[in-house]
């Protein structure tokens, strides 16, 4: 992690103010370019296993007993008290449907040595799950993980404003929020926001393809049918779903972020757009 | 009770019919996804907000004698899943998944080895779960089969929809005085009659409407 920390620009320790930039202090803020003559996919993430990158699981816990998982940094569960203050536990119950636990093995299979932490957001009750994810996302925004995994959404208007400024604070402070698409005629939050990293399935059964999309609002596609999973008790399932999609794209993240600590939410989606399967030839 | 929502409410339930044509509804539209998919059992469970319980509104194929009525917390299982995150998902070998068998299979002897999920949204809310049991084991899922998923999720999310209002004013109904009860029934027989009648019927209404001052 330090070496991550040390890539991150402290904006306390600048005389500059955010919004402008006088003539004499371009200097100041001058950053090394050192982008490669041709951005490929060797540059991006060869040879990369995501050590050093900290992925949170934002979902329904995960069961870090699992082979096809390990172990996880940390693992708690968020609820709402009495006045709807955050309450964050020590989570021992694990994994309350087999999902979580799903995105855990497969951002693991991608990115092998990234440190995965769980932030439990589902499980108690169905009502006021909304208001849990929301306080779940503030938590694990303020814990500044580098990749945050989102397989999931909420179609409650009021919550949208509120995770939309989740959203920027998280990619003004280079943690990347990494978003399921919804594939329903709905409204939903917050993978249609432009600060996050949006998420679609594609059906090649390469774990490493993802494409990008030039027909926004979803942004990438990731490998979303037929993968085979952790799951509950040990097992190992086929599933297919954006929920699934997401993780793949999650894991490509934490494996560029891993060489490249340096990029901001914005350099890391140009990487992206750059080593996508479908840009150049996907080299 | 007699504020205009509320009579409107009364005067529809008296209307548009009863709660077991939207049952009819229902099991038409889980039977066609089961058709549709070639599966083994299809449903549908909604949220019951009061106990944070899902309800079988709907079932057809293996569990479909057993299943209706049944219920389980909202909050777990792969539906609760799918209900909290308002997001589909398919899984094969649901069989392995010990929370999925307890939830579900239970006392049914049934127990699915593969699951297509997805919710019954209307604008804001999560309404239930549509769910199609057990697809032919040798056929690969495709990107194609969750959009149609999606496409009946929406249909049966509308007819949910309406089944709910329908409940609504039927406890409308039920809780007030007896008054809107009039209403409905009034209104019931009015559009249950042919043209000329209904007429007649229609004007008698309306002069009633005029006697009261409406």
């Amino acid at each position: 992690m330090s070496e991550v920390a040390a890539h991150r620009w402290d904006a306390s320790q600048s005389a500059l103010p955010a919004w402008s930039l006088p003539k004499d202090a371009v200097d100041r803020i001058a950053l090394p370019g050192e982008w490669p003559e041709r951005v490929t996919r060797d540059w991006a993430l060869g040879d990369a296993t995501g050590k050093g990158i900290r992925v949170c699981i934002l979902d329904s816990g995960v069961d870090d007993t699992h082979p096809r998982v390990g172990e996880l940094e940390s693992a708690v569960v968020v609820s709402l008290g009495e006045n709807d203050e955050t309450i964050v536990d020590e989570d021992g119950e694990g994994d309350v449907s087999g999902h979580g636990t799903a995105c855990a093995g497969i951002v693991r299979t991608v990115a092998p040595e990234t440190s995965i932490s769980s932030v439990r957001v589902l499980g108690a009750n169905f009502s006021g799950s909304g208001a849990v994810l929301l306080a779940g996302l503030k938590y694990a925004v303020e814990q500044g993980f580098d990749v945050i995994n989102m397989s999931l959404s909420t179609t409650k208007k009021p919550f949208a404003s509120t995770l939309h400024e989740l959203a920027d604070s998280a990619y003004f402070q280079r943690t990347v929020l990494v978003a399921s698409a919804h594939n329903m005629p709905v409204e939903s939050y917050p993978w249609r926001f432009s600060s996050v990293l949006s998420v679609g399935s594609h059906e090649e059964p390469d774990s490493l393809a993802f494409f990008y999309n030039p027909s926004p609002p979803v942004e990438f596609f990731g490998r979303g049918v037929n993968v085979e999973v952790p799951w509950l008790g040990g097992r190992v399932l086929t599933v297919s779903g954006n929920s699934f999609a997401t993780p793949h794209i999650s894991g490509i993240c934490a494996l560029v972020l891993s060489k490249h600590p340096e990029l901001t939410p914005f350099q890391l989606k140009s990487v992206l757009y750059l080593t996508a399967s479908n840009v150049g030839g996907g080299k | 009770m007699t504020d205009q929502p509320d009579l409107r409410a009364a005067v529809a339930a008296g209307v548009v019919g009863s709660e077991d044509s939207f049952h009819v509804l229902l099991s038409a539209i889980v039977e066609v996804a089961r058709s549709i998919f070639g599966a083994k059992a299809s449903s549908i469970v909604l949220l019951d907000e009061e106990t944070d319980e899902l309800v079988f509104e709907a079932v057809v194929g293996e569990g479909e004698d057993s299943l209706l009525g049944m219920r389980y917390p909202a909050g777990k299982g792969i539906s609760g899943w799918v209900l909290a995150t308002r997001t589909p998902l398919v899984i094969e070998d649901v069989e392995q998944d010990p929370r999925h068998a307890r939830d579900v299979a239970e006392g049914t002897g049934y127990v699915p080895k593969g699951i297509m999920a997805a919710p019954l949204l209307t604008e804001e809310n999560a309404l239930g779960v549509l769910s199609v049991l057990d697809r032919p084991e040798q056929s690969l899922f495709s990107l194609q089969e969750m959009e149609l998923l999606g496409l009946f999720a929406n249909q049966a999310a509308i007819a949910v929809e309406l089944l709910l209002k329908a409940r609504k004013a039927e406890r409308l109904l039920d809780d007030g005085d007896g008054d809107l009860r009039v209403v409905a029934r009034l209104a019931s027989a009015v559009d249950a009659l042919e043209d000329s009648r209904r007429k007649a019927g229609l004007r008698l209404l309306g002069e009633l409407a005029d006697m009261l001052g409406a």
